[in-house]
């Protein structure tokens, strides 16, 4: 392989089975006799329950079991609270199924498992529990006031995390300041709705006691160490496989969900294979969601624009319960200086419970949130100085000369000190200016105004910190009989193409085909040390611990070679699946070496011949494998970085409104974006682009409505609008690549960077577009029709003759 | 936790539901099966045929994960019983690649153009454009065109612009034939 595989447009392994129809998604996995479950589920919000009588449902034919709290054991308990940290006091987490008392809608309440799933939802309908519905606030601002309905009794206030961050000197620095700007911002519930929903299935092997559990999860690792635990069960004796899965974007990263562990549980004692299929009701009712945070946000500038200080205070919605601790607020809170150098900075958040369904990360994490804050303030700092708006950003943006940048005081979601690594941040930005054609943009909104249309320029920067700890690792192994490369790691892909960015990495240390290199993930019966996919890391920590065991692996194949061919190491070559000696035609197969590094007494094919114990070859005194030495060619290693590296990016939009639908129209939408090197930009940019519609989606559409009494009205793709492909625009995407210091392979993380600046960018845009008629900022999404016709002087928006 | 050996509970395996015959052609072989009258089209295709390439992602009808192609016409089989497809002529995903598993042309503009992430939509859309492309119809090639045509399929990972650029590569190479 002369070529160089890093860098390189490859199209994906995974592809060819995916769309021949065998992808083996969950669901498709063959379990032969296995029943189903199916939930019943709180239609309350906050409610005590007075009495569950399950006797019609088990009377129904095909019915095998009803479990309610009372008859799970063990499991009714509190789960255990994921990420512990101080500031949350006596954290709640959710019981498998409800005992007394009902938090939300859509929390489980009782489990019925049924020959087929049409027979389970049916019984799930017998289920008659008998409620008290109590009182429920469902504003946040509310919530916190004393006298609001408790979610909780144990939290005042609603108050389940309280934590403020400081860094630098703000109190000096606004003491300092010229010029103050302050404003009041929202960004609202939404859920990643993966087009697969959530899914378990769990066999329960009496024999040889060991579980098996297929999980859509972005965490078997962290689903198996669960299970092991609430079960009391050896690791070793459950694994947990997440096959294919069709999206997770952060859903599927929170565990255990109540199915999780009750599948199982009826698995092991029904002693039959089970099956949960969530459906798309239960996953909008029932799977976590993200999003709602209301930040006060104030600027402390001097008259020329430069901010010296920002303090902001948010309320951070964290759904009726905390399972996943306050990182997607830490997420926010650590983002809020964006990529401006802000050397002075106060920000506060109060997570707040609230009787919905639980919050934890959407991709994105806290960073759409955070960037709306720090982008709509920034516009209007430049409104209110009268200092155009790409100007302004370019008088606070860190400079190139002072990467790395450090914010102390602010500690990331990893507990580490947050420090954007490296970038161009200047660079990106002119670079927006100059592809949304910033300089001829005036002449043509003058003249858009001129005919009464509505045109305006949004602009956003965004930040990530990505790659966070603690680690991942890599195994590398060279097959005996194929010369293919095995790599395994504890990450699962749900779509990202792992495998063949993996595989680009491995391709360039080992000298094969990118084709030959045989990627396995999400089993940890194949490996089992690491965290899990979120955060956007897999590419920085997986991919640099595959790199770094790839390299020990090309050592090992060189110094075989070497001694195989009678060379000195430094003239042997590895290409496409041989190693050579440079300059002759003297070569030898990856198969062969991998086979004669393995010491044999069965000689199973050709190459084993010369591997046997009785191969003049092998003839030597002492053990055939040395002290210290191991069989074949392999390697394991690790990584764990320093702390997050920081990718970055602008986004620049010419939007134009409808005034008659209120409809929002791109012109046109560019994303500079920089995510360090890239291994395969075609896999980059699917991301971006993804990231982007989801985006869109959270700008103008995708808005999870609940009513006063806590009800999810739009639990369903008719009312919760995901964009189809009319709804997204072509949007030109360039890249930069700084290299992140922080890691061999010089990568960030790109997973969630489409997502993070578009609600900055369209609220922009739009307030740019009405600016000339009207006060309307946009301090709210997603952005409804109402809100643009509210925006539009009266009379405007006239349905056409 | 200690799992002693048990006597294994007695379990049902079947529901009360009555059952139909129904029989179909399913990717050019035919199929008979007895089946609760309730039972989705989907479910008799991923479960009864084990034919899981065919996906769910709804339930009602709005993402096109389930699209299949009854008598040549795109369909949602999740909206379809298994007896309302009694006697007719189906085609899933299965069928599009041939026999020695060669994608065809539009799975290889799929596969040219990065057009699937997680590829849980992937059939739907593959099953919708095969439609489009065998109707006779001239088609708009447009980028306006394409997002149309496709926009009865739900797709969250790859915000659609590579699905339109395959559709175009593999049109093209229709339209040629
Ligand atoms: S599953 Fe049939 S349209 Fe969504
Ligand atoms: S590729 Fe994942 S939903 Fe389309």
């Amino acid at each position: 392989m002369s070529t160089r595989q890093f860098g390189a447009k490859i199209s994906r392994n995974i592809d060819p089975e995916l769309l021949r129809g065998e992808g083996k998604f969950t669901d498709d996995i063959p379990l032969p006799g296995a029943l189903h479950a199916a939930f019943v589920r709180s239609p309350f919000a906050r409610a005590r329950i007075e009495a569950i009588d399950t006797s019609d449902a088990l009377a129904c034919p095909g019915v095998v079991a009803v479990y309610t709290c009372d008859n799970i054991e063990h499991l009714d308990r509190e789960l255990p609270l994921l990420i512990p940290h101080p500031s949350m006091n006596n954290a709640r987490t959710q019981r498998p199924l409800a005992r007394e008392d009902v938090y939300y809608v859509g929390q489980p309440v009782a489990m019925v498992v049924a020959v087929n799933r049409y027979v389970a939802e049916d019984a799930a309908l017998l289920v008659d529990v008998d409620y008290d519905a109590l009182d429920v606030e469902l504003d946040m601002e509310k919530a916190i006031l004393d006298d609001a309905p408790l979610v909780h009794p144990s939290h005042p206030n609603n108050i389940a995390a309280d934590f403020t961050q400081v860094s630098g000197n703000p109190d000096t620095a606004i003491a300092a300041a010229e010029h103050v700007t302050k404003l009041r911002v929202q960004v609202d519930r939404s859920t990643a709705a993966p087009m697969e929903c959530r899914t378990v299935a769990a066999w329960f092997d009496h024999v040889s006691s060991e579980l098996t559990v297929w999980d859509g999860t972005q965490a078997p690792i962290g689903v198996r160490g669960g299970l092991a635990s609430l079960f009391d069960l050896d690791e070793d004796k459950v694994r947990v496989i997440a096959p294919h899965v069709g999206g997770g974007f952060g859903q599927k990263v929170m565990f255990p969900y109540a199915d999780e562990i009750l599948v199982p549980y009826a698995a092991i004692n029904l002693g039959k294979p089970i099956k949960y299929i969530e459906d798309r009701r239960e996953n909008f009712i029932g799977s976590n969601q993200e999003r709602t945070q209301i930040h006060t946000i104030e600027l402390y500038a001097t008259k020329s624009g430069e901010v010296l200080a920002l303090s902001d205070d948010f309320l951070h919605d964290t759904g009726a319960f905390i399972p996943y601790g306050i990182a997607v607020a830490q997420v926010a809170s650590t983002s809020i200086a964006g990529p401006y150098r802000i050397p002075n900075i106060r920000v506060r958040f109060r997570a707040v419970y609230t009787p919905t369904v639980p919050v934890t990360p959407y991709r994105g994490c806290g960073r759409p949130q955070a960037c709306f804050a720090i982008e709509r303030a920034m516009d209007q700092l430049a409104d209110e100085l009268g200092i155009d708006r790409f100007e302004i950003r370019r008088r606070n943006l860190i400079r190139d000369d002072e990467f790395p940048y450090a914010r102390d005081g602010l500690l990331f979601a990893d507990g580490l000190q947050v420090k954007h690594d490296s970038g161009q941040y200047l660079r990106a930005l002119e670079m927006a200016r100059e592809a949304i054609g910033w300089d001829d943009f005036p002449a043509k909104q003058a003249e858009a105004r001129a005919e009464g249309r509505y045109l305006g320029l949004g602009l956003a920067f965004y930040v990530e910190g990505t790659g966070l700890g603690p680690y991942e690792g890599g195994h590398i192994k060279i097959h005996p009989i194929t010369g293919k490369v095995y790599v395994n790691t504890g990450l699962a892909g749900q779509g990202q193409g792992h495998e063949t960015s993996f595989a680009q990495i491995v391709a360039d240390q080992l000298g094969v085909n990118v084709s030959d290199v045989i990627f396995r993930e999400g089993d940890t019966g194949a490996y089992d040390w690491g965290v899990a996919t979120f955060a956007s890391r897999a590419a920085v920590v997986s991919g640099n611990a595959i790199y770094k065991a790839a390299k020990v692996v090309r050592q090992q194949l060189v110094e075989a070679a070497a001694n195989m061919l009678e060379a000195p190491t430094d003239e042997i070559e590895l290409t496409d699946g041989y190693a050579s000696v440079k300059g002759t035609n003297r070569k030898i197969a990856y198969s062969t070496i991998a086979t004669a590094t393995n010491p044999l007494r069965y000689a199973f094919n050709e190459a084993a011949q010369i591997a046997t114990q009785f191969a003049p070859a092998s003839k030597h005194d002492g053990p055939p494998l040395a002290e210290g030495q191991h069989p074949g060619l392999e390697a394991t290693d690790y990584f764990s970085p320093s702390c997050a590296t920081w990718a970055y990016g602008v986004h620049a939009a010419i939007v134009e409104i409808d005034p008659v639908t209120c409809r929002v129209v791109f012109h046109k939408y560019v994303c500079i974006h920089d995510c360090g090197n890239m291994i395969n930009p075609t896999i980059v940019e699917g991301q971006v682009m993804g990231g982007l519609a989801q985006g869109i989606g959270g700008a103008l559409f995708e808005h999870i409505e609940f009513d006063d009494d806590g009800n999810l009205t739009n639990a369903n793709f008719v009312d919760f609008l995901i964009p189809y492909a009319t709804e997204i625009p072509d949007i030109e995407i360039q890249h930069l690549e700084t290299p992140s210091p922080l890691n061999p392979l010089g990568v960030k993380g790109v997973g969630e960077a489409g997502c993070i600046a578009v609600g900055a960018t369209v609220a922009s845009g739009l307030a740019d577009a009405v600016s000339h008629v009207s006060g309307s900022k946009f301090h709210y999404t997603p952005v409804t029709p109402d809100m643009i016709l509210e925006a539009l002087p009266q009379g405007t928006a006239q349905p056409p003759d | 936790m200690r799992h002693k050996p048990a006597i294994a509970p007695n379990i049902p395996s079947v529901s009360a539901d009555p059952t139909v015959e129904v029989t179909m052609t399913v990717n050019g072989q035919t199929v008979t099966r007895h089946v609760s009258p309730r039972m989705l089209l989907t479910d008799f295709i991923r479960h009864e045929l084990g034919l899981t390439g065919t996906h769910v992602g709804c339930e009602h009808g709005v993402c096109g994960a389930c699209t299949v192609l009854i008598d040549g016409r795109a369909a949602r089989a999740c909206l379809t019983f298994a007896v309302q497809a009694d006697g007719a002529e189906l085609r899933t995903i299965e069928s599009e690649a041939s026999e020695d598993g060669t994608l065809s042309e539009l799975q290889k503009a799929f596969a040219e153009c990065h057009g699937l992430q997680c590829g849980y939509c992937t059939p739907g859309f593959i099953m919708n454009i095969r439609a489009h492309l065998e109707s006779g119809e001239k088609l708009d090639l447009s980028d306006e065109g394409i997002r149309d045509m496709i926009s009865g399929n739900l797709c969250r990972c790859t915000g659609y612009k590579n699905i339109v650029a395959a559709v175009r590569k593999s049109a093209q190479h229709f339209n040629r034939k």
